[in-house]
Formats: C-alpha cells, structure tokens, sequence
C-alpha cells in the first residue's frame, strides 16, 4: 500500500493496461464476461480517481518524479503530475471509458474482450499524455494512444473503416513529426526535455527560431483538436468508427489538442504564440462558421455531430487566442462542455443506430412518438449543445466570446461578433435535425428507420445517460466546481506569458462630474486582468 | 417574507420538474393540483412581496443568492430585483398566468400530453419570472432563453403533425437571431461598464453625459433591440408570431399575447437610462415600431383564422410599445404591456372558447351568431374588443391615448402612422367580432354542436374582463385630465440611479385634448365601419375586395414576405452549406490537400517498385548502368 500511497498517477495510468492485457489473455469464448471484468475495472479506476483527485488536501499536487532513461545525452524523466489545468480532464476520462462501455453494451456482437483491451490501453495513453510532465513521456503516450484507437477505427468500424483508420493515423502522426523534430532540436538546445527548462532555452533562441518551433507545435496540436483546415480526418474517423470509439475521439482524443496548447505550446513560446494569436483567432473563427454550415446540410447524423466538434473546437481555440483570463476558463470549461454534450449525442446517436441500423436523417422523422424516453435525453442534450443558458454550452460559450471581446489585441471585438454567429447556426443546424428526426408523424416508410424502433431506452441506458444530464446542468447551474481550479493557474499562465492587458471600451464621461466621481463611477485605468 | 422571494420563480420550477417526470403515472388530477397550486402559491406570494417591496423606502427589494458565473473580471450573481417595474410584471404573469391555467384545465382536458402541456406551462412561469426578476443581463438571458424554449416546445406540442414542429423551429430559430443582438449587447456593455448587473450598470450610466450615446452605446442598444424585435415580433423579425398560432391557445393567450412577447418592452424599460443615453437607438425604435404596427394591422385586415387576425394584432399592439418607449414614455409603452396582456388574453381565451365550441374550427367565415348559444363568451369578447379599439373608459383608451400623445411630440408623422394603424385596429376586431358573433351562423352543422364553455373557462374570462376595463385606473391619461398614475409608480424604477433628473415631461399639453379626440372618434369611425361591413354577412367585403384584387392577394399573402426570405436568405444558406462541404471540404481540403499527396506518394511508390523486379539479371544490368555512371564521375 505505501506504493500505492506513493505513486497514485502510475497506479492511474497503468492499471487500465493492466486490466486490458488480462483481459487479452483471458480465451475470446468468455466474450462478455470479459466485457463485464472491462466494465467493472474501468469504473473502480474512476472511483478510485475521484477519491484520489478530490481528496487530496487542498492545494497540494498530486505529482511523481524520477529520473528514467538517456536519449543522446538528454535525461528523459518519468514525470507525472495532475494540476488545475488537468484535473478536470484527467476526471472526464475515467469517467467517460467505463460509462461509454456501459453505453455500447449491446453494440458489438465479435471480439468483445479485444475491444475493451483496447479501449483500457487508449486510456492508459489519454491517461499518460494528460498527467505527462515531461515533454519525452508526452510524445510517447500521445503517439501511443494512436495504435490502439487505430484498431477501433480499423478493426470495429464500418464500410469504409480502413480507409478511415489510415487517414487518421497518417494525418496525425504526419503531423507530430514535424512536431518531434522541433522537440528533439529544443531539448538539444536545452539539455532536458523537462517543459520550463526548455521554456528557457526557448526564450533565448532568435524570435523567428521561436516562431518556427510554436508553428511545429501548434500544428500536431492543431490536427488533434481539429482546427480548420486540417480537420477532414475527423468526419470520417467519427462515422466509420463504432460508438465507443466515436465517444472518446470527441470526448476525449480531441480535449489533447487543446490541452496541448496551454500545457505546452502557449507556456513555452508565449512570444511566439502571442505573434500567431490573429492566425490561430481567425482560423477559429472559420472553424466556428465553416464547421456549422457544413452540419447544417449533412444527412448522417453521426456526420453532423462530427462536424458541430469543428465549430465547439473552434470556440475553444478561440478563448485560448484570446489570451485572457475569461476567454481561457471559458476555453478550459468548454473542452469539458464538449466532452459532455458530444459524447452524450454519440452515444444517444449509437442508441439509435442499434435499433434502426441507419443513421440517415431522412430515415426518420416521428422518433418522439416511438421513444418518448429517448427524446427527451436527445432534447436535453441538444440543448446543452446549442448552449442554451443553464446547461453547461452556454457559460463556456459565453465566457469565451466575452473574453475575446475584452482581449487585448485589436481584433478581438470583431472575431467576437463575428463567433456569435455561430450560436445561431448552432441552434440552425441541431434543431432543424430534431425536427426531421423527432418530430412530424412517423415516417410511413416501411423501411424506414423509425419503424425499426421497437423499444424506448432500457435502464442501462438511462443509467447511461443520468449522469450526463445532471452535469450538464451542474456545469451550468455552477460552473465553479469544475472553474475554481484552473483559476489560479490559468492566471499565473497568462501573466508568466505577458499576455496583453484586457481592453475595455472607454466612454467619455459626463462633463459635469470631477475627476473624483468619474472615479467613482468606475472609469479607473484598466490594469491586467482587473476590470474597471 | 422578503427572504422567500426566491421561491417566486422556484415554485413553477418544481412544478414543472414534477409533472415533467411523474406527471404521466400521478395522473391528471394531481398534475392539475401541482400546476396550479404552484402557479397560485407563486402569486400569492408575489402580491406579499410586492407589498413588502412598496413598504421599503426606495421601493427596490434585492435578494443575493450566491454566485453562478465567476472568472476573471467577471462575476455574475443568482440574485433577484423586486422594484415596481419588476414587480408589476411579475403580478401580471403569476396573476393572469394563473387564470390561464385555470382556463387550460379545462381546454385541454381531453388532451393525451395533459401532463407534458402544464409541466412547459410551469416551465414558462419559471423562465418568465426569471427574467423579469434576475438581478443581472446573463440571468434576465436565462430567461429570455428559457421562455423561448419554452415557446418552441409549447407550438411544437402537437408534435406528430407537421406544421406545429416547423412552427416551433421557426420561432425558436427567428428568435435566436435576435438573442445573437443581445449577447453581442451583453459583451459590449460588460466591455463599457464592467460589470454584468443591472443595477450597477445604471447607476454606472446615470452619472454618464449625453455625449456618450453615441458609438459604443448606440451600438450596444441598437443591438439590444434587434433581441427586442426578435422576441416581441417587431420588423423584421415578426415572421414567427403569426405561424405560433399552431400552439394550443391557452399557450397562444400566456405567451404569445400576455407576457414573453412583451419582454422586450420589459428589457429597454430595464435598461432605459442607457437606451434614453443613445438618442439614436430610440429614434430606431419608435419607428420600427410605428411601422410595426400599421404593417401588422393592415395585414389583419384580411385574415380570416380568428387566432391569425388576434396574431397580426398583437405584432401592431407590440409596435404601439415600442412606438411609446422610442418617445420616451417609459412608462405608457409598459402600461400598455400590462393593459394590453389583460385584453389580449381574453380576446385569445375568449377565441379559444369559440374553437372549443365549434370542435377546432378557426374559420371566421364559417362562424357567425354565436351570442345565442354562448352569451359569457360573447359578453367578455365584447369587453376585450372595446378595450382593444380604445373605447373611452376602457384600458385600452387609456394606455393608447398616452402613447399617441407622446408619438405626437416626438413627430406628427408617428402619431399619425399610429391613428391609421388605430383605425385598422378598430376595423379588423369588429370584423372578428361580428363575423364570429352576430349576424346569421354560416356553418350550420358547427352552429348546432356550438355550446358555451365549462365553468374553468368561462370564469377566467369573467376576471380578465373586468381587469380589461378597470386597468384603466391605474393610468387615466393627461390629455383627458387624468393623473396617469403608472408613471409616477414606475419613475423609482425606470429612473434609477440617474443623478440627472428627468428633463421636463415630454409631450405638449395643449394639443394633446383635441389630437385624442380625433384618434379616438376616427377608432370609432372605423369600427362602425367594420361592424357595417360584416354585420349582413360576408358579400359586401367580398364585393370590396374584389374592386381591389392586387390589394387584398397582397394583404392576404402577407405581403410575401416568408417566400421573400425563403428565396433570398434560407435558401442562399442551404446552398452556400452544401457548397462548402461539397466542393471545398471534399474535393479542395480533403482532396487536394490530403488525398493527392497520398496518392502521389502511391504513384511514385508504385513506380519505383518497378525497380524491385526480383530477377538477377535486372539487378545486374541495373550495377553494370550504376557502375559505369560512377567510373565516369570519378574519371572524367
């Protein structure tokens, strides 16, 4: 037990690969036993990561550090730590890998043991690159959650599954080439691969260096999230990939790329990032648009969630562009917000396609009247994602578009009316679905989709879905539980950065008054993040 | 007791929760004792609070109950304002919110969804108090989301049809536009004055000069009021309100007439000190909303589904708020919400009375002598149209003279607009009225099933009744040398925080006897006119409209306007969407960007393997080439 007590993050990450090898040795004819054993493990991890995440004293981190191994002269450390910027998301994995199996129970018939191996050992790899402290150690588990996910993809997916486990892979892993160049050139620079000493290193390096070696950073980043233009892999991984893979591609996988960013890329080039703000804003804003007007005309449902991810990621790279405590907790709330709402809407979309085995929009129509239960998860959960206030969409949102309005840089009041757009086509693009699939009468189609449903939800099904509802309102109704955490180091982040002072709008005050009530009123200078 | 005010809004909340989830098992009797006991004990409690509010010297009650948005420079607190602007509306909706759901036990008693129509019904009551009541702009967007999220899932309740969902997802849709005007409006004033409360950014805004209108503070209005025109129905965001019809009426009566659509009379009322700071913005608003509300009556004229014409009317009533707040009359465009929610939801009620008798049928041509067989129904309608036309003594007088008033000293132009749209108004609801009631029944099969009302009906009718022609006291208009109470009511509320005190009264009070006597004979005028018109049946109009064809096709089609935005701006968007996805994701991202490199790395693979033959010889022919090559590099 003192081991235990001592290294609870090794425990973390590595017990799902244990579970998830013993599960690949256990004979392929104890099929759902091994399911059962996959399930129960992955969601004692869960319980055992909340007891050990919220239970530790207030403020002190949980961290494990030892030297590991030589790479050409460069001390490559096993360095392990959960902190207020991945806290929340470390939570959000254990819980959506047991809760996704449970919700995918049924959903296939072969292999089940392998499958769920393979899930245990991705997340061990989202595990592992979420608590790395080391820039080596992050490569390696970022690289590794690639083979397991790629064999979801490739081995349960659909038709066109290996087309699309290809492309995933080799759209992602082209990118983190680049990326391991640029990390390997900065820890020769530096002489660790540890993120502050090479932060240094960096800061001496000529500005233009800098820039080259963000670019090389934010592009492997920017693959994962997905950022406009580099994000064609992810509609077709999403609906190739079976339900659970799709769940934890948009609830997790994707939360990396962000991640990456204020982990890494913002901390360790802050000169440089700064520089790309505009590029990186405006791409966003694209993302926003681009991703909800393509969602809008698609006809596959598991396309169109795919698609919204373009525009949500796009309000999450835009509240980390803006460089500004309000934009960056809104960015940090909205990764959750994601994870919660799409992977809800997967799952809810796997639920359906067990039935009707369509996914076709014009399959459907009069869903409500067959599903009652169904369509009121469905309502809920769509709500949340068009933001609606008092569901968790809308204070991430939000606060993402108001700090980019505040932000310092001369474009930020512009992208910010320009991303509000992007709420409306939001509710444009899911509502319009609802009403083609939910509502009308029941599509008279023999062969359609909506005579297919025999069944409303199960229990296990909405045992599924509770948990999902209650945080999205909880996230909603009292965004502090899953903000407070980050506050601090969010700011610390952006201060360490030299992030450019809020701008609020001046108005001219009344002639009448003195400088003294002018004051008062509340026009004093803005200083960083303090508003008048 | 000021400690529980909090339980105002929570009380529906439970309500709804409750019938939401057990309702369909509990059964109707006790989903009709949540409903309603919970709506009653919400008004109750209301009329105390109001009361306590009226006891405290500055009239303003504020509840702080912890924080729910708080990063940064930002902080938003869950915290309620109670003050006579808040205050008077929250009785409005409890009070008359109440009556309606006494009126819907009765109209929907047959309905399968009993238990899904009152929890949305108690939803409503929730979101509606919550943004009347919320202490800051994201918690009054709580609201004004939430009712409109109520509102879609209230006209899509007869979901297995096909027009109710599409009504539902064009009022959600249309009003989400305008939302997209008050968030950006939100973010510029939370940039302009720090803070996300109400009450701090007035008192911020009254020590503010008249120079700082313009710029950051038109802009911020003018955005404000495109959510306004979105929610209360104003051009060109209106589109929705006609096709919400599609709702059961008691939905048509709470929402649709009497509270959400008035919400964003309520939101510049708020904020007045900042709208009366951008001259620009109210210039804007009284116009748009005179051209509201002769657009929406002359469209009225011709309609002939009874909840349509009541549809068209309540988009020109709104336009007459908005008429009064663009001239500065705070107070007469909020009497003439609160007015305005007592007629217009007798005229829906007493309209859903008429379809409950004649077994849904909504066609006024086919109606016709009804006040033999449904004489409350007929007397309270009668009530409610002479409010509505502005008979003197009536509510409806009262609160449309002030407007008018003000409308003059701003520009004649306006008054007159709203004299015309008045008299339209006039026409059209004698046209309702005795198309519906007098004169010989044209159905005759409909006629003889006709019958009055069940008591949870009819008794609602008899309240609202008297309430249309008694809220007269509450404003007696100057012109006719009356007090107008209501503003000196409301002046702690809409003047709050300003340390510049309002500059005069607005509005002349010389003319104002003689410009409301000739509005109100004119009203009059044409509703003799209309009552001449309809009252020996359909054959005169008929005859009329046929004189002006091009004329009354354009009136009947509405002007054509939802082909107009279907041609120009739905369509555009679908076909720019597909054109993104279609021609630039696949074919120029995916495939030029990713594919090609792909397969060249294919083709150039695929060539070189030519090379890897596998046969001896090859290889040597291919050493021999290599060789010589070299040797003559090395040598040369």
């Amino acid at each position: 037990m003192t081991w235990l007590n001592s290294h609870p993050l090794t425990f973390l990450v590595f017990a799902p690969t244990l579970l998830g090898l013993l599960l690949l040795a256990l004979p392929q004819a104890l099929g759902k036993l091994t399911r059962l054993l996959g399930f129960l493990g992955a969601l004692a991890i869960f319980v055992l990561s909340l007891a050990w995440l919220l239970g530790r004293a207030p403020g002190a981190p949980l961290a494990e550090h030892a030297p590991w191994f030589t790479l050409v002269g460069l001390p490559v450390d096993y360095s392990l730590a959960v902190d207020g910027l991945n806290f929340w998301l470390v939570i959000l994995t254990t819980f959506l890998v047991p809760l996704t199996m449970l919700g995918t129970w049924n959903s296939l018939k072969d292999r089940m043991g392998t499958f769920a191996a393979m899930f245990l050992l991705l997340e061990t790899g989202m595990l592992g690159a979420l608590v790395a402290q080391d820039l080596f150690l992050f490569y390696l588990f970022w690289e590794g959650m690639l083979i397991p996910m790629y064999f979801m993809i490739g081995v349960w997916g659909g038709d066109e599954r290996r087309y699309a486990a290809n492309k995933f892979f080799l759209y992602t892993l082209s990118g983190s080439l680049l990326w391991l160049v640029a990390l390997l050139f900065l820890a020769g620079k530096a002489g660790s691969f540890a993120p502050a000493i090479m932060a240094q290193a960096a800061s001496g390096l000529p500005f233009g260096v800098q820039c080259w070696l963000f670019v090389a950073f934010a592009v492997a980043f920017a693959i994962k999230v997905p950022l406009f233009p580099l994000h064609t892999w992810l509609p077709d991984a999403h609906v190739q990939a079976p339900t659970a893979g799709s769940v934890i591609l948009a609830g997790v996988l994707l939360k990396l790329g962000g991640y990456g960013f204020i982990r890494f890329a913002i901390p360790m080039f802050p000169q440089a990032a700064m520089h790309f703000a505009k590029p990186l804003a405006l791409l966003s804003v694209i993302a926003i648009i681009y991703g909800a007007l393509v969602a809008m005309v698609q006809r596959d449902m598991k396309k169109l969630v795919a698609y919204s991810s373009v525009s949500h990621m796009g309000f999450v790279m835009l509240g980390l562009a803006s460089f500004t405590v309000i934009g960056t907790q809104g960015a940090m709330l909205q990764m959750l917000n994601h994870g919660i709402s799409t992977g809800a809407l997967f799952l809810l979309v796997g639920m359906i396609y067990d039935r009707a085995h369509t996914r076709m929009i014009a399959d459907f129509g009069g869903v409500a009247t067959k599903m009652p239960i169904f369509t009121t998860f469905f309502i809920i959960v769509t709500l949340s994602s068009i933001g609606l206030p008092l569901t968790n969409g809308f204070v991430g949102e939000f606060q993402i578009l108001n700090g980019t309005f505040l932000s310092g840089f001369a474009w930020g009041r512009a992208y910010a009316v320009i991303a509000t757009l992007g709420v409306v086509l939001g509710a444009v693009y899911m509502l319009w679905m609802v009403k083609r699939v939910f509502w009308g009468p029941v599509n008279p189609d023999e062969d359609s989709g909506t005579q297919h449903l025999h069944s409303d939800l199960n229990a296990r099904e909405i045992a599924v879905m509770l948990p999902l509802v209650v945080l999205i309102l909880w996230m909603g109704i009292h965004p502090g539980t899953f903000q407070a955490i980050s506050e601090a180091p969010v700011a610390t982040l952006l201060k360490d950065a030299n992030a450019p002072a809020i701008r609020p709008l001046v108005l001219p005050s009344a002639p009448l008054l003195g400088p003294v009530e002018a004051a008062a009123a509340g026009h004093a200078p803005a200083s960083a993040e303090v508003h008048p | 007791m000021n400690t529980y005010a909090w339980l105002i809004p929570i009380l529906p909340l439970v309500g709804a929760a409750f019938n939401g989830i057990l309702g369909k098992r509990a059964g109707k009797r006790a989903v009709t004792v949540v409903a309603l006991g919970t709506v009653l004990a919400s008004l109750l409690l209301s009329i105390a609070v109001f009361f306590a509010m009226k006891a405290l010297p500055d009239h303003r009650l504020t509840l702080d109950l912890g924080t729910w948005m708080a990063t940064g420079s930002m902080s938003v607190p869950f915290g309620l304002v109670v003050d006579p602007l808040s205050g008077i509306f929250m009785l409005v909706i409890t009070g008359i919110g109440f009556l309606i759901h006494v009126y819907s036990v009765g109209y929907m008693h047959e309905e399968e969804g009993y238990a899904r129509f009152f929890s949305y019904m108690n939803l409503f009551v929730f979101f509606m108090l919550t943004l009347v009541l919320g202490s800051s702009l994201p918690l009054m967007f709580v609201g004004w989301e939430g009712v409109g999220l109520c509102s879609y899932l209230l006209i899509g309740y007869y979901y297995e049809t096909d027009f109710a969902p599409d009504a539902g997802l064009k009022a959600f849709l249309t009003n989400r536009v305008g939302d997209l005007g008050v968030a950006i409006g939100m973010m510029v004033l939370f940039a302009a004055f720090g803070t996300l409360t109400v009450g701090d950014i007035l008192v911020k805004a009254g020590h503010l000069g008249p120079e700082a209108g313009f710029g950051i503070l038109t802009f911020a209005t003018l955005m404000l009021f495109v959510g306004a025109t979105g929610k209360s129905a104003q051009l060109p965001l209106y589109l929705w309100l006609p096709d919400a019809m599609a709702g059961p009426t008691p939905v048509s009566a709470l929402i649709h007439a009497a509270t959400m659509v008035t919400s964003g009379i309520y939101m510049i009322c708020r904020l007045a000190p900042v709208f009366t700071l951008a001259p620009i913005t109210m210039d804007v608003v009284a116009w748009v909303g005179a051209a509201t509300a002769l657009f929406a009556a002359t469209i009225g004229l011709v309609q002939r589904d009874i909840k349509k014409v009541l549809a068209y009317s309540t988009v020109s009533q709104l336009g007459y708020m908005f008429l009064g707040l663009g001239a500065s009359g705070f107070a007469a465009g909020f009497f003439h919400v609160f007015t305005h929610a007592w007629f217009k939801a007798l005229l829906f009620l007493g309209a859903g009375s008429v379809i409950h008798a004649m077994h849904h049928e909504q066609d006024l041509f086919k109606m016709g002598g009804l006040r033999s067989k449904m004489p409350l129904t007929f007397w309270t309608m009668l009530a409610a149209t002479l409010a509505i036309i502005g008979f003197p003594g009536t509510s409806g007088f009262a609160s449309k003279d002030e407007i008018l008033a003000l409308a003059y000293a701003k520009s004649p132009v306006l008054w007159g607009i709203g004299v015309i749209a008045a008299c339209c108004t006039a026409f059209y609801m004698l046209r309702l009225f005795t198309l519906a009631f007098l004169g010989e029944p044209r159905d005759h099969h409909a006629f003889e099933h006709a019958h009055e009302s069940p008591r949870t009906m009819t008794w609602p009718l008899v309240v609202l009744a008297v309430g249309s022609l008694l809220a007269v006291f509450l404003g007696w208009p100057k012109a006719f040398g009356g007090d107008f109470r209501i503003e000196a009511w409301l002046a702690p509320a809409i003047t709050y925080g300003q340390v510049h005190l309002a500059h005069g009264e607005p509005g002349g009070a010389e003319p104002a006897l003689l410009l409301a006597t000739i509005s109100t004979v004119l009203g009059l005028g044409f509703a003799w006119f209309g009552y001449a018109t309809y009252r020996n049946g359909l054959a005169v109009a008929e005859a009329r409209a046929a004189k002006f064809p091009f004329l009354h096709k354009l009136l009947l089609n509405k002007y054509y306007v939802d082909e107009g935005v279907e041609l120009v701006i739905l369509g555009p968007i679908r076909w720019f969407g597909n054109l993104l996805w279609k021609l630039f994701d696949v074919i120029i991202i995916d495939g030029l960007g990713v594919n090609l490199p792909g397969a060249l790395t294919r083709v150039f693979g695929d060539f070189t393997a030519l090379f890897q033959t596998g046969r001896v010889r090859n290889y040597a022919l291919s050493m021999t080439l290599g060789g010589a090559v070299l040797l003559y590099v090395f040598l040369k």
